[in-house]
């Protein structure tokens, strides 16, 4: 615990953690999550477990994000479908949404 | 019930636990110690098998069985993902249209797409030698796959990816996994021991006995299950429509 490189990337994992529970939207909370991920595995590294390490980057950081903004995308879909409206519901992915 | 002694239960439970986590706390040892019980026999059994990464022979040697659980875990879980997003009666699937894609993006995602699909072929087919193994790798290269739908569009990613391909590949290397394991047993030792095979070279390719093996198994089922679970995914935000409703 003395390792002052320990300390700083514990640091910051639990301030992505925090930044991950007070961000509202769902699409900033998973790109949000995926900073978590990318500290976590940092945080593996440096703990000496690079296998972990790996598992939480490809999971945690492009996985679990990638599969929440699918689901986002598809719940605001079915909602713009019921009320009749067009516009976008303005949440991240702008210019596929944009395009179409 | 009321909302009093609801709570009163709820902070009798909290309590109770916060004690038990502090007790096994306090026993705990020490943060970041150099030697550990554990970690010493499992180097030296790894080291007896010539397998080079002690997390590979944890995984697929000393503890292969669980690994066999948790590939289980995968695959049921992604079965049952694949039947909760099927396309129900009063769905409709539209025809994904052209899109356009930002210039910069297409070249990156196209750039980096093959180099991403070669690293996670990579980190699984050195998983006894280095970090990484079947699990990891098998997630980058599906990962990786999808860049294509970045960098070019949704019909381009369903072109190169036929699902049920990929579902078939999932089902036969779990399949693969639980021959192999019943293969150990027909060469006369246990369920999934690594001894049928000679251990070859330390720190070369094929090097490990069963280990490589089950880790190419466990690499492939998934890379089809991550493919397969992102397909169905992709399908329900972008293919399939409610009756009646036409999002353009």
């Amino acid at each position: 615990m003395d390792d002052p490189l320990i300390v700083v990337t514990l640091l910051l994992v639990a301030a992505a953690a925090t930044a991950a529970v007070a961000v509202r939207d769902p699409v900033r909370q998973a790109l949000v999550l995926s900073v978590l991920g990318l500290c976590l595995a940092v945080l593996f590294t440096v703990l000496q477990a690079p296998d972990v390490g790996l598992s939480q980057l490809a999971v945690g950081s492009a996985l679990t994000p990638l599969l929440l903004m699918l689901a986002v995308r598809r719940v605001g879909r079915r909602a713009k479908g019921t009320t009749g409206t067009t516009g976008t519901t303005g949440t991240g992915d702008g210019e596929r949404e944009k395009a179409r | 019930m009321t909302r009093r002694v609801r709570l009163l239960v709820l902070a009798l439970g909290g309590a109770g636990l916060a004690a038990l986590l502090v007790a096994a706390c306090l026993d705990l040892p020490g943060f970041g110690r150099a030697r550990h019980p554990y970690g010493t026999r499992a180097v030296h059994a790894s080291l007896a098998r010539h397998t080079a990464n002690t997390i590979a022979a944890v995984n697929f040697d000393q503890r292969a069985f669980d690994t066999l659980g948790e590939m289980t875990i995968l695959f049921a879980s992604v079965l049952g993902t694949v039947v909760l997003l099927r396309q129900s009666r009063d769905e409709k699937r539209a025809a994904p249209e052209a899109e356009r894609v930002a210039a910069p993006v297409r070249r990156y995602a196209l750039l980096v797409l093959p180099v991403a699909v070669v690293t996670g072929l990579y980190i699984v087919a050195h998983g006894q030698l280095s970090p990484g193994g079947g699990f990891q790798g098998g997630v980058v290269a599906a990962t990786a796959l999808h860049l294509l739908y970045l960098g070019a569009d949704y019909r381009a990613l369903t072109r190169v990816r036929p699902v049920g391909a990929f579902e078939i590949g999932d089902a036969l290397a779990t399949c693969s996994y639980l021959v192999l394991g019943l293969a150990c047993l027909l060469a006369g030792a246990a369920f999934l021991a690594n001894t049928p095979l000679p251990y070859g070279t330390f720190d070369t390719l094929a090097s490990g006995g069963t280990v490589p093996l089950l880790n190419a198994a466990v690499g492939m089922e998934v890379a089809c299950a991550v493919v397969v679970l992102l397909a169905h995914f992709l399908d329900q935000a972008v293919e399939i429509e409610e009756e009646g409703s036409r999002s353009g």
